[in-house]
């Protein structure tokens, strides 16, 4: 099959490139598509601080003392929720590609309905771990 | 992996550009934001304004733009043949989205238009764009019949219900408008075939009549030529023909792995 072939540049390279991201309409898909990146990146630290937690639980107390410190305060807690949103985020992102792969839901206006359940259903289930979590507390 | 390049070149950024005068006696005016780059000037791209008497123009963005061409600057630049959405050759970035000039019409824009070439592609003059490496990719994927048993007598035939697999596929124009609204092609344009190539490829690969399918997928097995879709789903939106690329690009993965089982 054939490779992509195309005629070697003329003197055409002084020809400017045209605007793309910041002209292009921000629409909600694409939205989706730039937060599933920016929370799968999130996860990463998320994950070094889960790790930090159970090397220090399995440490001594003195250790685990600290993160648990660290982790109550506000500045922790605000690291926690967002750790728990970008996971929630993510997962519902990653169900709504494991539908898309299937090639259902991609039309109008069921794509929209899938996009916004993401965004929705990711803020939901923050909110629900949440107040498990103090309920119980 | 390339880096992604979120910023325009330094040559590339636009300026402010002329504000043309507005027609005498009109009273029904609209105000235009038009990207202007020209190759016999060493300067910047810029964005000129324009004011069009809205009565005495018709109701498409190409029609204003026609306008602007005869009565105000005959320099504007564009590409423009059927006016009816069959063509493909007007294809722009109108009020952010990728669509066709001519069947955009301007009561759909709110407030000021803002028109640019294609995003992300290099620019010959004003809104045309150098469509080279995307028809270079449409030949890529051998956009015709292939097969292996000899020629019939007559012609080959084809089922109804086979016939009705190329609905929503064969209507595409190749106006670029899909390959040119997703952010995967504006990186990796080089090596992503693009929403507009690889739903021609799935074209053909449905087509009952073609015997090359084998061959067809092995070209498009490819960590970049196919699989660079992340189904960011602009192709769909932008589609002036209300086609599905990236459906079509989903049923080639799928066909990737079908085949394997």
């Amino acid at each position: 099959m054939a490779e992509v072939k195309t005629p070697s540049a003329p003197a055409s390279s002084r020809r400017p490139l045209s605007p793309h991201l910041d002209i292009y309409r921000p629409m909600l898909t694409m939205m989706m598509s730039i937060a599933h990146r920016i929370t799968g990146t999130a996860l990463y630290v998320g994950t070094l601080l889960l790790v930090w937690w159970l090397v220090a639980a399995a440490t001594d107390a003195k250790s685990f003392s600290v993160i648990s410190t660290f982790l109550a305060s506000i500045i922790g807690r605000v690291i926690l929720f967002g750790f728990t949103w970008a996971l929630f985020h993510h997962l519902m992102g990653g169900l709504r590609h494991f539908i898309w792969d299937t090639g259902r839901g991609m039309d109008h206006p069921e794509r929209e309905y899938l996009a916004q359940a993401t965004l929705g259903g990711g803020i939901i289930l923050t909110i629900l771990v949440w107040v498990i979590a103090y309920a119980v507390r | 992996m390339t880096m992604v390049e979120l910023l325009l070149p330094k040559n590339s950024r636009p300026t402010e550009g002329k504000v043309w005068p507005k027609p005498a006696g009109a009273n029904n005016l609209r105000e235009f934001r038009i990207y202007r780059w020209d190759p016999d000037d060493e300067s910047n791209p810029r964005i000129d304004t324009y004011f069009v008497d809205m009565d005495d123009c018709g109701p498409m963005v190409l029609d204003a733009t026609l306008w602007i061409k005869n009565n105000i600057d005959p320099t504007l630049t564009f590409r423009r043949s059927c006016r009816e959405g069959i063509c493909g050759s007007c294809a722009m970035n109108i009020d952010g989205t990728n669509t066709l000039a001519c069947t955009k019409a301007l009561d759909e824009v709110k407030g000021v238009v803002k028109i640019y070439p294609l995003p992300h592609m290099p620019v010959v003059k004003d809104l045309v764009p150098d469509l080279t490496q995307f028809y270079a990719q449409h030949a890529s994927i051998e956009p015709w019949l292939k097969t292996d048993t000899p020629q019939p007598e007559a012609e080959w035939k084809q089922s109804p219900e086979d016939r009705s697999k190329l609905d929503g596929l064969y209507e595409c124009i190749l106006c670029a408008c899909c390959s040119t609204s997703c952010p995967s092609y504006w990186w990796n344009g080089d090596r992503y075939l693009g929403p507009a190539a690889l739903l021609q490829a799935y074209r053909w690969l449905i087509d009952s009549r073609d015997e090359a399918t084998g061959e067809r997928l092995d070209n498009l097995e490819d960590p970049f030529r196919l699989y660079r879709c992340h189904t960011i789903m602009n192709c769909a939106k932008a589609c002036p023909k209300g086609l599905n690329p990236a459906k079509a690009i989903a049923e080639i993965k799928n066909m990737m792995i079908t085949r394997q089982l």
